[in-house]
This record gives C-alpha cells, sequence and structure tokens, in this order.
C-alpha cells in the first residue's frame, strides 16, 4: 500500500485546498463521523489515500440560532443536536429523523453532513431535511455556494458536489407560526434498520387551512424526493379526505423503488401513502400546538 | 509507512502511541496498549463491544480512527473500577447473573454508565432503547435491564 496520509485542518480553507489537490492525485475521503466511512474502509469498499478530518473545523461542529433561524455544522453528531433543546421544538421531524440513524453509539458520531454525504436512497435525515426547506452551504475552491437539500442527490452514493467542495452547514428557514414537521419510516424491526419507506411532512395552518407544505419521500427512489404534486393538493385545503388522498397518491406515482428483500416495489409504493397519512397527521398535530 | 505519533488521555492517563492511518481506537487499545478489556466483534458498529466514551460521548471503538484521538478523553472498562472497587453497574451485573459469556459486558457496562450518568432514573423503555446497540446472544438482555435498574436505585439512593 502506498503511503496513507491522515489530514485534521482547522478551517475551511485548509480542508478545501488539501481536498481539492488531493483528490486530483487520488482517493480522498472526508471523514465526519466514520460510521460509514470506516465500515467501508474495513471492508474494502473504500480504500482511500488521503483521509482529511473535518471535526477539528469549528464551523462544522457549530450550532447557533439566529432569531429562530438554526444554522447545524455539518459535523454535528445526533447526540450532541439532540441536547440543543429548542432545535427539537422547532424541528422535531428533522431531529426525529437523525436520532433514528443506528444505536447510542453511532449517534455519538453520525451527522447531518455524512448522511447527506453518503448520499443512500435510505438515509433517514435526508427527506426530513428536504421537508424542513433547508439549504445546505458547500465551499470549494471557487468560492461558497448554496443548495436546496432537494437538488443535492445525483443517485445512490452520487452527488452534486464538485471537486473539492466540502458541505459546511445546513441552515433552516425560521419555523413559522401554526407548522409541524414529522418524520416516520417504515422498517421490519422496531430500532436499528434501514428505511423500507421514510416520509418527512411539513405543514402551516392559518385558520384551519393549509398555508404551506413540503412532503419528502426516502428509499422509494435513487434519491430522496420532493413531492411536489402532494404539497399542491395540500396547500388551499382543510386537511378533508378528498385533498389527503390526492396527496397521498402523488406520494405514490413519485415512487420509483427497488424490488428487494426489504421491500417489494408494490410493498413500497402501498406504503408510501400510508405512511405519508401517518406523517401529516402528526405533522398537524404539531403545528396545531404552536 | 510513516506512523502517526498521538497523544491522548485514556482513563485519566496521558498516552502516547504511534498507529497507521486505518487503525482504529479499538485496534490501538488491543494490540498496541495490552487493554484487552474491550472487545472486538463486529468491527462494523452494529454490536457495541467495544463500547468507549470519548470525551464523555459513548461511541464505538471500531468506528473512530485512533488518529482522531489526539487530545481526547478516552475512558475505557479498565477505568471502570476504581482503587480496586467495582462500579456499581460492575457490582448489580453480577449480583443479577447479568452475564453469561462475558464478551458483551464490558460495552454493555460501559453503555450503561454513560446512560445513568445522564439519567439516574431511566424507565425500562430507556434502558432497552439505550443498550438497543449492544448485542447479547446469552443473556436475552432481561438480566442486563434489571441489573442497570438495580444500579439506578443504587445511585439514586446514595445521591
Amino acid at each position: 500500500m502506498s503511503e496513507v496520509k491522515f489530514i485534521s485542518p482547522e478551517t475551511i480553507e485548509q480542508a478545501v485546498d488539501a481536498y481539492s489537490k488531493s483528490s486530483k492525485e487520488g482517493k480522498t475521503k472526508i471523514l465526519a463521523g466514520g460510521t460509514d466511512l470506516l465500515v467501508q474502509i474495513r471492508s474494502g469498499i473504500s480504500q482511500p489515500d488521503t483521509i482529511i478530518d473535518i471535526k477539528n473545523i469549528k464551523e462544522l461542529k457549530e450550532i447557533s440560532n439566529d432569531n429562530g433561524s438554526y444554522t447545524i455544522g455539518a459535523a454535528v453528531a445526533g447526540a450532541v443536536l439532540d441536547e440543543e433543546e429548542d432545535f427539537g421544538n422547532n424541528w422535531p421531524g428533522v431531529l426525529e429523523a437523525l436520532r433514528l440513524i443506528g444505536s447510542e453509539q453511532i449517534q455519538g458520531r453520525a451527522s447531518l453532513g455524512g448522511n447527506l454525504c453518503n448520499a443512500s436512497p435510505a438515509g433517514d435525515s435526508v427527506p426530513a431535511l428536504i421537508a424542513s426547506g433547508a439549504t445546505v452551504k458547500l465551499q470549494g475552491p471557487e468560492g461558497e455556494r448554496n443548495m436546496p437539500i432537494e437538488s443535492f442527490h445525483v443517485g445512490p452514493g452520487k452527488t452534486n458536489l464538485k471537486n473539492g467542495e466540502i458541505v459546511v452547514n445546513f441552515q433552516f428557514p425560521k419555523k413559522q407560526k401554526h407548522s409541524g414537521d414529522a418524520y416516520l419510516r417504515m422498517i421490519p424491526r422496531t430500532e436499528m434498520d434501514i428505511a423500507v419507506v421514510g416520509c418527512a411532512v411539513n405543514v402551516t395552518i392559518e385558520n384551519d387551512k393549509c398555508v404551506d407544505a413540503r412532503v419528502a419521500l426516502g428509499a422509494v427512489a435513487p434519491t430522496a424526493l420532493l413531492v411536489e404534486d402532494a404539497s399542491k393538493a395540500l396547500i388551499g385545503s382543510n386537511f378533508e379526505k378528498e385533498a389527503v388522498e390526492k396527496a397521498a397518491l402523488a406520494c405514490e406515482a413519485a415512487c420509483n423503488p427497488i424490488d428487494d428483500k426489504r421491500g417489494t416495489i408494490s410493498y413500497r409504493k402501498k406504503v408510501s401513502k400510508v405512511l405519508f397519512k401517518r406523517a401529516l397527521e402528526k405533522a398537524i398535530e404539531r403545528a396545531k400546538r404552536g | 509507512m510513516a506512523k502517526i505519533q498521538v497523544k491522548t488521555k485514556i482513563n485519566g492517563e496521558e498516552t502516547e502511541f504511534l498507529c497507521q492511518p486505518y487503525d482504529t481506537v479499538l485496534d490501538v487499545l488491543r494490540r498496541d496498549l495490552n487493554m484487552t478489556g474491550t472487545k472486538e466483534v463486529c468491527s462494523t458498529g452494529d454490536c457495541g463491544a467495544c463500547s468507549i466514551t470519548m470525551d464523555g460521548r459513548l461511541v464505538c471503538s471500531c468506528l473512530v480512527l485512533a488518529a482522531e484521538t489526539e487530545d481526547k478523553n478516552i475512558e475505557t472498562i479498565e477505568g471502570m473500577a476504581k482503587n480496586g472497587n467495582f462500579n456499581v453497574l460492575q457490582k448489580t451485573f453480577l449480583e443479577h447473573a447479568a452475564l453469561q459469556c462475558g464478551i458483551c459486558t464490558p460495552g454493555m457496562l460501559v453503555a450503561a454508565k454513560s446512560l445513568l450518568e445522564k439519567n439516574t432514573n431511566p424507565t425500562e423503555t430507556e434502558i432497552r432503547y439505550w443498550l438497543a446497540g449492544n448485542l447479547c446472544r446469552c443473556t436475552g438482555y432481561d438480566k442486563i435491564v434489571k441489573a442497570v435498574q438495580a444500579a439506578a436505585e443504587e445511585i439514586r439512593e446514595n445521591a
């Protein structure tokens, strides 16, 4: 084996510089929580010749709240975010999605940035991030840019990151009054499994009417999906049966799943409707509370 | 290959070691530091047998690179008994026969200790969820849960 380098930069600029140079010469991996990367290294799937640990960069570990708008560093671990009580009050759906990933041990390390960049179609936090309307800040050799989460993925394991670009943080919109989000996933057991279907819903209610809605699905297509037709069906409605049914059918229509041991195509499609309705109910309940 | 020099604190003691970039904390603990209390079972973060805490956070030592531990504070099972006296969890695990083959036990103890440091009055559900990342193929978990409950009770009584 040739020389493997381990780098732990302290600024974004140093990380971007090292990343863009080394990834021209060989295989470089960014190390956040390592809960996917170390397994890939151990199994031989990934054999990077440079590992860049980004956890010593202040911005990537920071949680800030600017008048109700949260910014969460890409490498903040689930267990750390869980202790930020007010974040969970604002975005319970995002927090519950992130906290569903793995055990408490995994939660001590796993991050939103890692879950996003690993780019699994079944990544639990991704649909919840999409539904929240969060954007991701990227920094690369050509500077900074922001991107909605739903534009980040290209396919399984593939992202829109350019050479040398890293994820810095997630920026959440200010939570609207009487809005609420929720994430539910279907797994065959009660804990520690990979989603067969995941669904996130974020709704805003005014005078019993739905004034805003974002619906996202995971594990039913090559990437997590923003289901705009479901949002359209809900906005302007009183969540009457017909509107909810129409939105559920839009979820089913958006599915383009694989057939595997976890779930068949027809099963995943059917479950997407059921899960959407349950997540919607939970989001409405939260929206009415605050 | 050039080795990486790391300075870290393990169970309160300043420790220095040399490691390769791909070495995990678990590799260094067991192979180089002769601290074999931390067990290696799955090496993929599924079983929790290699649980340690790093800066107070419960993690799988198989999923942490040794090179990442520079200036960190690591606690392993070897640091659990103090001055030859068992930690209350070690005592209640014995009293409740919460182990059979013993391979999962160090990880269980480290994980349970980390729970009780956060919450001295966990419900049975909270204990079971917290320990969901620690697999035991012998006990059926019931005795482990009872031992953690007993330890929690003792901690509350002595508070």
